[in-house]
C-alpha cells in the first residue's frame, strides 16, 4: 500500500477521489488498492510504465469498468461510475490518446455532436460563440467551421479539450496526450493546463514522459504493478527518482539518460540511397518533393518530423511499397529503383513497424506461420515449407536477441503486444540485413520495452546494418541518430551530424517555422 | 458432477464440436420448419419421414442425392477458395456457365476424338471457362478499379447470354425447332456414369476439387501466402507476397471450380448445351461456403445436406402437395440460424 494521497487544498473536499480502488484481470491485478485525489486547481501527474495500471485507473475514474473494490467520491459524496454517461453527467471529461472525432464534420459539428442534448437544428452561431469565447480564455484557438480532416494533430487535441469544456467538465483526464505532439506544442499545451488551473480545473496527466511530468505537475503519482509507488513532490524530485519508482529495482539500464555514443568511423560504403525521389499522393497523403537520402554500412540515420510530413511515404518508397515518380532508388550500387518489396527484402532490407499487428503479422495465423511470411524463398521446400529449418533459424534469432521463444502454435493475436514487437523483429533481424527501416519502433511501448528496441538498433548499427529510423521522439532521435534528417512537407529542410542540433531548432524546422524562430 | 462420456469426448475434440455445432442447427431448422409446415395444414412428421424414405433409405433417391451434390461441392469451393483471400466471389453461376459453354465448345468441336483426349480436353475447357471469367473481376479487382462483388455478381447476367446466343444462334441444333439447344455431344464427350444411375464421373472431380482446396490451403507454401492475404493484407503486401497475383488466381482457380461444375452438368447430365442447365447451384454453393465458414468438412456435409434439402422439396411437392419453393424457407431458416451466432471463417 503506498502513501495516503493528501490534497493540496485542506478545507474543500478534493473534487474527485479515488480510495482503495483494487481490480483484477485474471491472474493479474491491474489496480491493487490505489488511492488518488484531484482537487481544483491542479495538474496531477501519473507516471508508470506500462501495464503499471495507469490505464486502468483511469477507465475507473471515466466510468469505462467498476472497480471490484474501493469507492469514488465525487466532492467528498460517494458516487457510482456505472457508465461514461455518469462520467460526463458528473462533470469527469476524457482526452483520448487517439481522438474521437468524424474527420469530415467540421469543428462546430463535432463540439456540437459531444453536447448532449443535440437539438433538431443546431444553433450553430450560439456554439461558435462560445467556441471562441473558450478559446481565447484558455489559448485553445481553432477555427469552428474548419474540418476536422484539415487540422492539425495539435489542433485536433484543442477540439478535444473544447468539447470538454463546453460539456461543463471540471475534471480532464489526459491519457498521454503528449506523445503525438511537436516540442512547441507541448508547451502550448502546458500553457493550456496553467489556464485550466488557474479557473479551478482539475488535471490529471497521464504520461511517460519524466519531464513532462516535472515541468508542469502540482502533484505526481508513480504506479508500479498495480500499487501506489510513491508520491514524490515535483520540486524535491528529478528524474532518477521518478525512473527508481517507476521500475523499483528493475532500472532500465544507463541509456534513459541518453548519453550520446560515440559516432561512427565514416568511410563505409553508402548501402541505400534516394536521389531525388519524388511520389504520388492520394487523400491526405504527403508526396515526397525531389528527396535525397543517403544510408552508410554501420550509422543510424534519424529522421525528424511532425506526423504528416512524409514519413510515411518515405518509409513506403524504401520497402518498395509504392513506386517513385521521379528519381531513383540504388541498393549496395545498383539502380533499384523498381525492385520489387520481394526483391529488396531478399537482398537483405527489413522493417521494424510500429504497429506490428496491422502492419507486419497476421492475427489469426499461428506464429510459426507468421515466422515464415516475408522470408522469400528461404525455407521453401517443394510445394511446402521446411517448417523444422524454419523453426531452428528462427529459435536461433531470438536466441541472439535474447528473446523468449513463443509458443510456435499460438495464433499471433494471442501474443502480448511486446511479445508481438520481439515476433516481428526476430523475424526481421534473422537474416542478417542490411538495412532495417524502423517505423515509431518505440511508439506506444513502456520506458523499459523502448530502450530495448533501441539497443537493439545500435547493436544492429554496430555490426554494419544501416538504420534509418523514423521517429517523432526527439529525444529517441538525439540519442541514436548518427545523423539526423528533418522533414517538412516532404522535403528534408535540415541535415545535423550527431550532437549538431537543439531540440528547438528541430522543432522549428519539424514545423516549417524557421522564420518565426528568428525572427 | 461427472461428465457423461459423449460430452466429455465432444467438448475435447474440435471436429466433433463441428459436427455437433452443425447437428444442432439442423435441428433447429428443422423443428422451425415443422411449425411452417403445420401451419400449412400438413403433418411435419409425415413429410420428414417421406423425404428420409425418397432421399436416404431409397437407393434411386440417394444416387439422385449425390448427383446434386456434385455440382454443389464444387460451386462452394468456387466460392471458399477466393474467400480465404478475403474475396467474396458471388459469380459462381456465372462461372459455372462459362465453364459449360466452353466445354461445349470442345465437344462440338472435336467429335471425333477419342474418349482418352476428348475428356481431359473438355474437363480442362470446363476450368479454363469458369477461371477466364472470374479473372475478368480478378484482374479488375488487382489493379484496384472494381469491387469483385460487383463485377462477379453482375458478369452472372452476362454468362447465360452467351449461352442462349450459342444455342439460339451457331450451334442450334436441327433436331427440334421448337426447343432450343444445341446438338447432343459425342458419347466420347459424356462423363461416365456408375451403376445404371445419374451419379456421373463428375462426383470423383468435386470430391478431388475439394482435397485440394484443403491440401493447397492447409499444407502448401503458396496456402500460408494465401490465407496470409485473407489475414491481413496490409502485413501481406508489406512482406512482399504479390498481393494482386493472389488476388487473380484465387479468383481463377474459384472460377476454374465453378467452370467443372458446369461442365459437369453438361457432359455428365444433359449431354447437350441447353438454357436453364443450373438451378442456380452457383448461389446455393455460395450459402454452403458460408455456412461451412470455408472449412473442407463443413462444406461436405453442409453441401450433402443442401443436396437433401432441394431433394426434399420433389418429395413433398408429390406426397405432400406443397409448392417446391416451401424448401426455401427451409433454407432460409437454415441460414438465419448459422448467421445467428457466426464462428468465422477458418484462418
Amino acid at each position: 500500500m503506498g502513501p495516503r494521497d493528501a490534497g493540496t487544498s485542506p478545507g474543500a473536499p478534493p473534487l474527485l477521489e479515488a480510495r482503495s480502488i483494487r481490480k483484477r484481470y485474471g491472474p493479474v491485478l491491474a489496480n491493487d488498492g490505489v488511492d488518488l485525489t484531484l482537487c481544483r486547481g491542479e495538474v496531477h501527474a501519473l507516471l508508470g510504465e506500462n501495464g503499471a495500471g495507469k490505464s486502468t485507473l483511469s477507465k475507473i475514474l471515466y466510468g469505462f469498468i467498476r472497480p471490484d473494490a474501493g469507492e469514488l467520491l465525487w466532492n467528498g459524496e460517494r458516487v457510482e461510475l456505472g457508465s461514461p454517461r455518469d462520467a460526463r453527467r458528473l462533470g469527469i471529461g476524457m482526452v483520448f490518446q487517439s481522438f474521437m472525432l468524424i474527420p469530415a464534420l467540421s469543428v462546430l459539428e463535432n463540439i456540437a455532436l459531444f453536447l448532449g442534448d443535440l437539438p433538431a437544428i443546431v444553433r450553430g452561431e450560439a456554439v461558435g460563440r462560445r467556441i471562441r469565447a473558450l478559446g481565447d480564455r484558455f489559448g485553445l484557438h481553432v477555427d469552428p467551421s474548419a474540418p476536422v480532416r484539415q487540422l492539425s494533430v495539435g489542433d485536433q487535441q484543442k477540439v478535444e479539450i473544447l468539447k470538454l469544456l463546453l460539456a461543463e467538465a471540471r475534471v480532464l483526464v489526459f491519457d498521454e496526450p503528449t506523445k503525438v505532439l511537436a516540442p512547441h506544442e507541448v508547451r502550448a499545451l502546458v500553457r493550456v493546463f496553467g489556464a485550466l488551473k488557474a479557473e479551478g480545473y482539475a488535471i490529471l496527466f497521464i504520461t511517460h514522459k519524466l519531464r513532462e511530468a516535472l515541468a508542469c505537475a502540482d502533484r505526481i503519482t508513480v504506479l508500479r504493478q498495480g500499487r501506489v509507488a510513491g508520491r514524490p513532490r515535483p520540486d524535491q524530485a528529478d528524474a532518477a527518482t521518478l525512473v527508481k519508482l517507476m521500475f523499483g529495482d528493475r532500472e532500465p539500464g544507463p541509456s534513459v539518460a541518453a548519453e550520446a555514443a560515440p559516432s561512427r568511423p565514416p568511410g563505409a560504403g553508402p548501402i541505400f540511397e534516394l536521389r531525388g525521389a519524388w511520389s504520388r499522393a492520394s487523400g491526405s497523403e504527403t508526396p515526397l518533393r525531389g528527396l535525397d537520402l543517403t544510408i552508410r554500412a554501420g550509422e543510424i540515420v534519424g529522421v525528424a518530423g511532425v506526423s504528416g510530413s512524409g514519413q510515411k511515404e518515405l518509409g513506403d518508397l524504401i520497402l518498395g511499397l509504392r513506386p517513385l515518380s521521379a528519381g531513383t532508388r540504388w541498393f549496395d550500387g545498383e539502380d533499384a529503383s523498381s525492385w520489387s518489396i520481394a526483391r529488396l527484402r531478399e537482398r537483405g532490407v527489413a522493417f521494424v513497424p510500429e504497429d506490428p499487428l496491422a502492419m507486419a503479422a497476421v492475427p489469426g495465423m499461428s506464429v510459426r506461420e507468421n515466422l515464415v511470411l516475408g522470408t522469400g524463398r528461404r525455407y521453401w521446400k517443394g510445394a511446402t515449407v521446411d517448417w523444422p529449418r524454419l523453426e531452428s533459424a528462427m529459435t536461433a534469432s531470438f536466441g541472439a536477441l535474447a528473446f523468449p521463444v513463443p509458443p510456435l502454435d499460438r495464433p499471433a493475436f494471442a501474443l502480448s503486444g511486446g511479445n508481438l514487437q520481439r515476433m516481428v523483429i526476430a523475424r526481421e533481424l534473422a537474416h542478417a540485413p542490411r538495412l532495417v527501416v524502423a517505423l515509431y519502433p518505440t511508439r506506444g511501448l513502456d520506458v523499459r520495452s523502448a530502450v530495448s528496441v533501441r539497443e537493439l538498433l545500435q547493436r544492429a548499427r554496430d555490426t554494419g546494418t544501416g538504420v534509418l529510423l523514423i521517429s517523432e521522439d526527439l529525444d529517441e532521435l538525439a540519442e541514436l541518430s548518427d545523423r539526423l534528417l528533418v522533414l517538412y512537407g516532404g522535403a528534408v529542410t535540415g541535415e545535423f551530424a550527431r550532437g549538431g542540433w537543439t531540440a528547438e531548432e528541430v522543432g522549428h524546422l519539424m514545423t516549417g517555422s524557421k522564420g518565426a524562430a528568428l525572427a | 458432477m461427472p461428465e457423461p462420456a459423449l460430452a466429455a469426448a465432444v467438448r475435447r475434440s474440435p471436429a466433433l464440436r463441428a459436427s455437433a455445432r452443425y447437428l444442432a442447427v439442423v435441428l433447429a431448422a428443422l423443428a422451425v420448419f415443422a411449425a411452417v409446415l403445420l401451419l400449412a395444414g400438413k403433418d411435419p412428421l409425415r413429410a420428414y419421414a417421406d423425404t428420409f424414405r425418397d432421399t436416404l433409405a431409397d437407393a434411386y433417391g440417394f444416387s439422385e442425392l449425390l448427383v446434386r451434390m456434385t455440382p454443389l461441392l464444387l460451386a462452394a469451393v468456387a466460392v471458399a477458395l477466393p474467400a480465404r483471400l478475403g474475396l467474396i466471389n458471388v459469380g459462381g453461376e456465372g462461372q459455372l456457365y462459362m465453364g459449360a459453354w466452353l466445354a461445349s465448345a470442345g465437344a462440338l468441336l472435336f467429335p471425333r476424338w477419342p474418349a482418352w483426349l476428348l475428356l481431359p480436353l473438355v474437363a480442362m475447357l470446363g476450368f479454363a471457362g469458369g477461371a477466364l471469367w472470374a479473372a475478368i473481376p480478378g484482374v479488375l479487382r488487382g489493379l484496384r478499379l472494381v469491387n469483385e462483388t460487383i463485377a462477379t455478381l453482375l458478369l452472372n447476367y452476362v454468362a447465360p447470354l452467351v449461352v442462349s446466343y450459342s444455342i439460339f444462334g451457331p450451334w442450334r441444333s436441327a433436331e427440334s425447332s421448337a426447343y432450343p439447344q444445341s446438338p447432343a455431344f459425342a458419347d466420347a464427350a459424356r462423363l461416365p456414369s456408375f451403376l445404371d444411375t445419374r451419379i456421373h464421373a463428375g462426383l470423383l472431380v468435386s470430391l478431388a476439387a475439394l482435397l485440394f482446396y484443403w491440401l493447397l490451403l492447409e499444407k502448401t507454401r503458396w496456402g500460408v501466402q494465401m490465407r496470409a492475404i485473407g489475414g491481413n493484407p496490409e502485413a501481406a503486401q508489406r512482406l512482399g507476397i504479390p498481393v494482386a497475383v493472389w488476388i487473380v488466381v484465387a479468383l481463377a482457380m474459384g472460377g476454374g471450380m465453378a467452370g467443372l461444375a458446369g461442365m459437369g452438368e453438361v457432359m455428365g447430365i444433359h449431354g447437350r448445351l441447353r438454357q436453364g442447365l443450373s438451378p442456380g447451384y452457383g448461389f446455393t454453393g455460395f450459402l454452403i461456403a458460408w455456412l461451412a465458414g470455408g472449412r473442407a468438412m463443413g462444406i461436405l456435409l453442409m453441401a450433402f445436406l443442401f443436396a437433401m434439402i432441394t431433394s426434399a422439396g420433389d418429395t413433398l411437392q408429390i406426397t405432400q402437395g406443397v409448392p417446391y419453393a416451401v424448401v426455401n424457407i427451409l433454407l432460409a431458416v437454415i441460414l438465419f440460424i448459422v448467421l445467428a451466432r457466426r464462428r468465422g471463417w477458418a484462418r
